[in-house]
C-alpha cells in the first residue's frame, strides 16, 4: 500500500539548533532515505521551503482569492514528506518512527486513496 | 435441547473463533460477518430438521465458507483466475457433513483469534473503538448489547464499529500477530482494552446501576482466552487473576438497596472462595516468572485482601509496600491515595493523612471524588469532624454514580450523628 508520511515540525527549532546538531540530522535523513530506497519502499520525498513562502488559493462563488500563508495556530507546520509503498500500516508506522523529526515534531501517516476505490 | 437456544448459544460462544478464521480467509471483516450471518440463517432451518451438529463451530465455519463461495460465484465478484488459484480456500467445494470437522481444521490456523485480538486492539484505532470492536467481534456481544453496556444509542455504537472497520481496511492495519519486538507494546494495548471492559462493568462510571455483570463476565472470558493464547507472558495471567479476585467479591459490593459497601464492611463469608483460590494460584504462578508488571502487583494486592479473614487482620504493611511498587511501575494519583489508606491502616491515620497531603494541589487530584473521600475518611478517623465533613461535601459534589453519592451521604450522616 502507498502511504504519505507528513512531517510536522516547529521551524523555530532550527534557529536554536547548533551546526553540529543540524549536520547530524541531515545525516540521519540521508541514511533513512538511503535505507528505504534500497528496500524499494521509497517513491518520493522532499523537504518543503518555509511557511513564509506558502500561498493559499481558494475559489468561492467563482471568485479566486489568493492569500499569504497559512499562518497556523499551532507551532508545528508541514515541513516535508515521504511517499512510500510498503506492506501495511504497521510497516508505515515503523518507517515513520525512523524519521528524525518524530523525536521533536510529529509524523502523520496517511494511506493514499487508490483511484477506483471508495 | 431446544434448537433455537442451541443456536443462540453456539453463535455467542463460537462467533469470535469462526469470524477470526473467516476474516483471514476473506481479508475483510464485512465479508466475514456477512458469511457468518448466512451460516446462522442456514442453521435456523437445518438444525431443527437435522439436529444440532456435534461440532457447532466447525459446522458454522464450513457453512459460512460454502455460502461465501456460492455468493462469489453467483455475483461474479472475483475473477476466475482468483477462484482457481491464489486463494486455496476457494478451491474446496461443499463438504460432506461427516467431514465437517476435518474441513474446519484445514481452514483454521491456531493464531486466528490472536490475529483478531491484535487487530481489534490496534493502537491506530481510538480506545473507544478498540473496546467496541473487541466486544463485538471477539466477544459474543451484539451491537445492541455493546451499546446498552456503554449507555450510548445503538446507532452511535453501530457507527463507531463501522468506522473502526473502515479504518482497518482503509489504512491497511494488518491482520497479523505483531513481530516479537513490537509485542510488549501491542500486548499492553490488548490488556488495557480487556481491563477497561472489566472496570466499566465493575465500577460503572455512569448510570444508576453500579455493577454491570455482563461486562465483567465478558472481560474474564477474554482474559481466559488470552491466557490460553499467550501463556508465557506473566502480565496476561496477572490481569486474569486481578479480574477473578475482584469479581469474587462482586455480590457483596452493593447491598440490597443498591448502595455501595466498602471493602471493610463487606460480608466476607459471601465471597467466592473457589474463584479466589483460582486467582491466587494464577498470580503466584505469574510472579514466579520474575517479570513483574502492574497487573501482577494489583492482583497480589487483591489477593491479600481476598485472603484476609477481617479488615483489621489484613496484611496492611505488605499492601502499602505493594502500592509503593505499583506507583513506581505506573505512577498515578489514585495509587497514592490507596497507598495512604493502607499506610493509615498499618501505622495510623496521621501517617496516611501526611501522604495524602503531600500530593495536595495536584489539579487532576482535586477533581477526583476519591481524593476528597479519602481525606474525609482519614480526618474522621483523627476525630477532626468539621474538616472531615468539608472533605466529604466536596467528594459528594464530584461523585459520578448514585451509589457513590449514597455512600458519601451516609458518611456525612455518621459524622453529624
Amino acid at each position: 500500500m502507498r502511504y504519505m508520511l507528513l512531517i510536522y515540525s516547529d521551524p523555530s527549532s532550527y534557529a536554536t539548533m547548533t551546526e553540529e546538531d543540524g549536520a547530524r540530522m541531515m545525516g540521519e535523513y540521508f541514511a533513512f532515505t538511503q535505507a528505504i530506497v534500497e528496500s524499494g519502499e521509497f517513491l518520493a520525498g522532499d523537504p518543503l521551503q518555509g511557511i513564509d513562502t506558502a500561498t493559499t488559493v481558494r475559489v468561492r462563488g467563482g471568485q479566486r482569492t489568493t492569500t499569504d500563508g497559512p499562518f497556523a495556530e499551532t507551532k508545528e507546520v508541514l515541513g516535508g514528506y515521504y511517499l512510500v509503498d510498503c506492506a501495511d500500516l504497521d510497516r508505515a508506522l515503523e518507517l515513520a518512527t525512523k524519521i528524525p523529526h518524530v523525536r521533536n515534531g510529529s509524523v502523520e501517516v496517511r494511506p493514499l486513496q487508490e483511484l477506483g476505490q471508495a | 435441547m431446544n434448537e433455537a437456544d442451541a443456536l443462540e448459544r453456539a453463535c455467542r460462544q463460537h462467533r469470535g473463533r469462526v469470524l477470526a478464521t473467516l476474516i483471514r480467509l476473506f481479508g475483510s471483516f464485512d465479508a466475514a460477518e456477512e458469511a457468518f450471518q448466512d451460516a446462522v440463517v442456514a442453521a435456523l432451518t437445518r438444525w431443527p430438521r437435522d439436529g444440532v451438529p456435534h461440532e457447532p463451530a466447525a459446522w458454522l465455519l464450513v457453512t459460512a465458507r460454502n455460502r461465501a463461495l456460492d455468493r462469489i460465484r453467483r455475483e461474479g465478484r472475483r475473477a476466475d483466475k482468483e477462484l482457481a488459484g491464489e486463494a486455496p480456500w476457494l478451491r474446496a467445494g461443499p463438504v460432506d457433513p461427516a467431514d465437517v470437522v476435518a474441513e474446519a481444521d484445514a481452514l483454521s490456523v491456531p493464531d486466528d483469534r490472536l490475529r483478531l485480538i491484535f487487530t481489534c486492539c490496534h493502537p491506530a484505532l481510538a480506545v473507544d473503538a478498540q473496546v467496541a470492536l473487541t466486544l463485538r467481534t471477539l466477544g459474543g456481544l451484539t451491537t445492541t448489547e455493546v451499546a446498552h453496556a456503554y449507555l450510548v444509542p445503538e446507532a452511535t455504537m453501530a457507527q463507531r464499529i463501522v468506522r473502526a472497520k473502515a479504518k482497518i481496511a482503509g489504512a491497511g492495519i494488518p491482520y497479523a500477530v505483531p513481530a516479537r519486538e513490537a509485542l510488549p507494546e501491542r500486548l499492553g494495548a490488548v490488556l488495557q482494552v480487556v481491563y477497561l471492559v472489566f472496570n466499566e462493568g465493575y465500577s460503572a462510571t455512569a448510570g444508576e446501576e453500579l455493577v454491570r455483570h455482563e461486562l465483567c463476565g465478558e472481560a474474564i472470558r477474554l482474559g481466559r482466552l488470552l491466557v490460553e493464547l499467550v501463556p508465557d507472558e506473566p502480565e496476561v495471567a496477572g490481569l486474569l487473576a486481578l479480574m477473578l479476585l475482584h469479581d469474587a467479591r462482586r455480590s457483596t459490593r452493593v447491598d440490597d438497596d443498591g448502595s455501595l459497601v466498602r471493602l471493610g464492611d463487606q460480608d466476607r463469608s459471601a465471597w467466592d472462595r473457589d474463584q479466589i483460590a483460582d486467582g491466587v494460584r494464577l498470580v503466584e504462578t505469574a510472579m514466579s516468572a520474575r517479570r513483574i508488571g502492574r497487573y501482577q502487583v494489583e492482583a497480589a494486592i487483591a489477593a491479600l485482601h481476598a485472603e484476609a479473614p477481617t479488615s483489621d487482620a489484613t496484611d496492611w504493611p505488605q499492601i502499602a509496600a505493594l502500592y509503593g511498587v505499583l506507583h513506581r511501575l505506573a505512577p498515578s494519583p489514585v495509587i497514592v491515595l490507596n497507598r495512604a489508606v493502607a499506610v493509615a491502616m498499618a501505622e495510623g491515620p496521621l501517617r496516611g493523612l501526611r501522604l495524602v497531603d503531600q500530593v495536595a494541589g495536584d489539579p487532576s487530584l482535586e477533581r477526583l471524588h476519591l481524593y476528597h473521600a479519602t481525606r474525609g475518611h482519614l480526618l474522621a478517623e483523627l476525630g477532626r469532624r468539621a474538616d472531615a465533613a468539608v472533605a466529604y461535601e466536596r467528594a459528594l459534589a464530584l461523585a459520578g454514580t448514585t451509589a457513590e453519592q449514597d455512600l458519601l451521604r451516609a458518611r456525612l450522616a455518621d459524622l453529624r450523628a
